[in-house]
Parts: C-alpha cells; sequence; structure tokens
C-alpha cells in the first residue's frame, strides 16, 4: 500500500502536468472571478466562501480522470486488480494519492485566494478546516466517478456530468461553514456535517469504486 | 407468480403484452377524465384558475420521485441476481422519470410566477427536484455511453446506488442551507389540512393516471428494448455465419 501510494505520488509530481496544474486553475478562477461580478470589495467578500468552495470543487474535478486512465491505459490496472492488495485497498491509496496532490495543497493555499477575494478575517481558518474536512470526501466521490467512466473513450465528459451532482450536499456544508465563519457565527454544524459526509464517503466510496473498476476491466 | 419468470424474456413478452392494451387504456381513461375533472374545477379564492396546475404537478413529482425508486430497485434486482429484464426496466424507466421531473419543475415555474412573483426560487424542494434531474441526466448518459450492455447495466446500477444515496442527502443538505417557499405535503390526512374534495378527488385520478401512464411507457420501452437486444443478437449471429 505504501509502495503504491509513493508511487502514485511520484508519478503525479513528476510526470508533468496533474500537481501545478489544479493550483494554476484555482487561481485563474480566483481572477476570473472578480472580472465577471465587477471589483468592489463588498460584493466580492459576500461571494468569496461560495466562489472559493466552488474553485476548489472544480479544480479538483480537473485532475480526476488522470486517477485510474493512465494505469487503465498501461495495464497496471489490471495487475492492481490481482495483486493481493484488495481493489477497494488500492482504489482508497489512488484517492488519497489524488487528494495529497490536489485537495491538501488547494485547502493550504487557499488563504491566498481568499485574500484575492477579500474574504472576511475571522473566515479564515474556517475555510482551511472545511477545505481540510471537505476535500477527501471530493476525492473519494471522484475515484467512484473516475472508476465509472475509465473504460470510456469520451469519459471527460460523463465525468463531470455523473460526479458533480454528488458533491453538491459536500459545496453545501463546505461553503456554509466559511460564510458562518465570515459571518461571525458558529460554523461547528456545518463542519460537523461535512466531517460525517467525508467520514461515510471515505468508508463506502472505494466499495462503490471497486465494483465500477471491477465491471471495466472485465 | 413471481419476479423471477419475468427474467425470461418470451415470458416477460407474452404477459406485459396481454396486459398493455388494458393498463393503456386505464391510463388514457384516468388522465384524461381527471384532468378534464381537474380543469372544471371552481376556480380557488385565492389562487384563482392556477390552482389548477396541482393537477399536473403534484402526479409528476410524485412519479419522477417514485421511478427513481423504481430504478434503485430494479437496479438492485440486477446485480444481486442479474435479472435482465429488470437491467432493461431501469433503462427504460429514466428517460421518463426525467420528463416527469422537467413537468414538475416547469409547471412549478409556471405556477410559481403568478403566485409567488418568480419563476425560480432557490427553496430546498425546488433545488432537490432539480438536483434530481442531472441524476437522471447522468444516468441516462452513462447508458448511451457504454457500449457492453452488461457492462453498462452493472455500471448504471452501481451509479443508481451511490445517487440514490446522494439525492436523498442533498434533499436533506439543502434544508440546511436555504429556508423554503414550497408548501409543505399536499396531501395531508389530518382533518383541518385537507384539500377540499373538490379538488382532491380530480387529483387522486390524475395521480392514478400518471402511474398508469408510467406503467404504459414503461412497457412499452422495456418491449422495445427487449426487441431492440434481440435484434442485436440476430445481427451478431448473421455476421458470424
Amino acid at each position: 500500500m505504501k509502495a503504491l501510494l509513493i508511487r502514485d505520488l511520484r508519478l503525479a509530481t513528476r510526470a508533468g502536468g496533474g500537481f501545478g496544474l489544479a493550483l494554476a486553475f484555482f487561481l485563474i478562477v480566483c481572477t476570473l472571478v472578480p472580472f465577471g461580478v465587477g471589483p468592489e470589495g463588498g460584493t466580492l467578500s459576500r461571494i468569496a466562501p461560495g466562489i472559493l468552495w466552488v474553485g476548489a470543487l472544480l479544480s479538483c474535478l480537473l485532475s480526476l480522470d488522470r486517477i485510474f486512465a493512465l494505469d487503465f491505459e498501461d495495464g497496471s490496472l489490471d495487475l492492481l486488480a490481482t495483486a493481493p492488495l484488495p481493489l477497494e485497498g488500492a482504489v482508497a491509496i489512488k484517492a488519497l494519492a489524488h487528494w495529497l496532490v490536489t485537495g491538501l495543497p488547494l485547502a493550504l493555499s487557499a488563504p491566498v485566494f481568499g485574500l484575492l477575494l477579500h474574504l472576511p478575517g475571522p473566515a479564515y481558518p474556517w475555510l482551511v478546516a472545511s477545505l481540510l474536512l471537505g476535500t477527501p470526501a471530493l476525492s473519494m466521490l471522484g475515484a467512484f466517478g473516475a472508476a465509472v467512466t475509465v473504460g470510456l473513450r469520451r469519459g471527460g465528459l460523463l465525468l463531470s456530468l455523473l460526479v458533480l451532482p454528488l458533491y453538491v450536499p459536500t459545496l453545501i456544508f463546505g461553503a456554509e461553514a466559511v460564510r458562518r465563519g465570515a459571518a461571525g457565527a458558529d460554523p461547528m454544524t456545518a463542519l460537523v456535517f461535512l466531517a460525517a459526509i467525508t467520514l461515510a464517503t471515505l468508508a463506502l466510496a472505494p466499495f462503490a469504486a471497486a465494483a465500477a473498476l471491477r465491471v471495466n476491466l472485465r | 407468480m413471481s419476479i423471477w419468470e419475468y427474467a425470461n424474456p418470451v415470458k416477460f413478452m407474452r404477459t406485459s403484452g396481454a396486459i398493455l392494451p388494458w393498463v393503456v387504456a386505464g391510463a388514457a381513461a384516468c388522465t384524461v377524465t381527471g384532468l378534464v375533472w381537474g380543469f372544471l374545477t371552481p376556480e380557488d379564492y385565492k389562487q384563482g384558475a392556477t390552482v389548477k396546475i396541482i393537477f399536473l404537478h403534484v402526479p409528476a413529482a410524485l412519479m419522477a420521485i417514485n421511478i427513481w425508486l423504481m430504478m434503485l430497485v430494479t437496479s438492485l434486482i440486477w446485480l444481486i441476481r442479474r435479472h435482465h429484464v429488470s437491467a432493461l426496466a431501469a433503462k427504460a424507466a429514466a428517460p421518463v422519470g426525467a420528463v416527469m421531473t422537467l413537468i414538475a419543475l416547469i409547471t412549478g415555474a409556471i405556477w410559481g410566477q403568478p403566485m409567488w412573483g418568480t419563476w425560480w426560487e432557490w427553496d430546498p424542494r425546488l433545488t432537490s427536484f432539480l438536483i434530481l434531474f442531472l441524476f437522471y441526466l447522468g444516468y441516462m448518459a452513462l447508458w448511451e455511453a457504454v457500449e457492453n450492455p452488461d457492462s453498462a447495466a452493472d455500471l448504471t446500477g452501481v451509479l443508481c446506488l451511490v445517487g440514490s444515496v446522494f439525492a436523498l442527502l442533498s434533499r436533506y443538505a439543502v434544508n440546511f442551507w436555504n429556508q423554503g417557499l414550497h408548501q409543505g405535503a399536499s396531501l395531508s390526512m389530518a382533518p383541518g389540512e385537507r384539500m377540499a374534495a373538490v379538488y382532491r378527488y380530480p387529483l387522486y385520478l390524475t395521480m392514478a393516471g400518471f402511474f398508469l401512464l408510467f406503467l404504459a411507457l414503461l412497457l412499452i420501452r422495456t418491449r422495445t428494448e427487449i426487441r431492440r437486444r434481440r435484434l442485436a443478437a440476430l445481427l451478431a449471429r448473421e455476421n458470424r455465419a
């Protein structure tokens, strides 16, 4: 498991494109929004929690198809499926690797993007906390979507259609936590729900994803 | 009489062919009578003529949710017991469900414009219906995208399971996010909240009509899918020969 994790992390960081791309995309989203809605600080700080969460979600989506696609093409996914490690475990590790190269950097760098969008001061810790709690669920659900669409020729577009509705609850609670933090209210309720969703997807999504992978590898 | 007998397509075709005309006739009778009766009901003192939209809106919304539930059950039957007709029934039901969801959304908008003063409001019920519609779209797109029919049935079955969990989760998560404008359940059994009988009976009739309409469409579409499978098998055999 550790070897698989290290291998995936190496591939993601060295094979180009995957690692920095999500962050760059996040930066672009945060740059484009003020052009769209105008530069007034008041408007921006009001919509900042939502924009930051939607941006993080879209950046996560961008690299999802890479979770399984490359391994599917060169056949190493077949080896993983026949390896002693259960496929569920392999899926969980691959989702973890995806989170480490997209979700984690996004969560840690989000305060910088929050500055760009005039996010109110008290919201920063909650922004980082909600992203840290919520993005693992995004990677996990994304791994499920990627597993479903891995064998398809035009899977990319379909992947977003399948995965984005699954992201709705995470987005609601994540953005709500930041919004409440920004308003000075207590965001704990939203954070608890967010943690519950993440834990439930961590527990259940690998089974669904592995089932879909087995179908696609048949 | 068990559902496993109908895993045999020949048996299914024979039975469904025999009952289909009756279901179609029942659907036509109930829907037409219910809608005409509903159209002739007196105007509500507050809502005026727009109250009559309920005879389309409530049955469509009811079916939109129940068709997804039916797809969940048939997907489970397929995943657990490899019941081929069940998988095809799930496939056949999805577009009907999507259209029912769309009807509920559109009639809701047409009613909402004069009553709430807005075509669309990000209300929990409306939003969760929009999300349900997205799930229907994704489900149908996945059926179209996968070539091998058995893999397609498996993948859409798994998607339906995961989607059900998240559709339900979204349904309650949106409550947290925004307060509702939409009224509660339309058919309450509590004496004081009951809808007036002039509206209630035609509504029951259109609900029965929409259910029979769905059943008729489902049978027709499943029969078409079975025939399409047969055709594909015959063509494959021809190409081999």
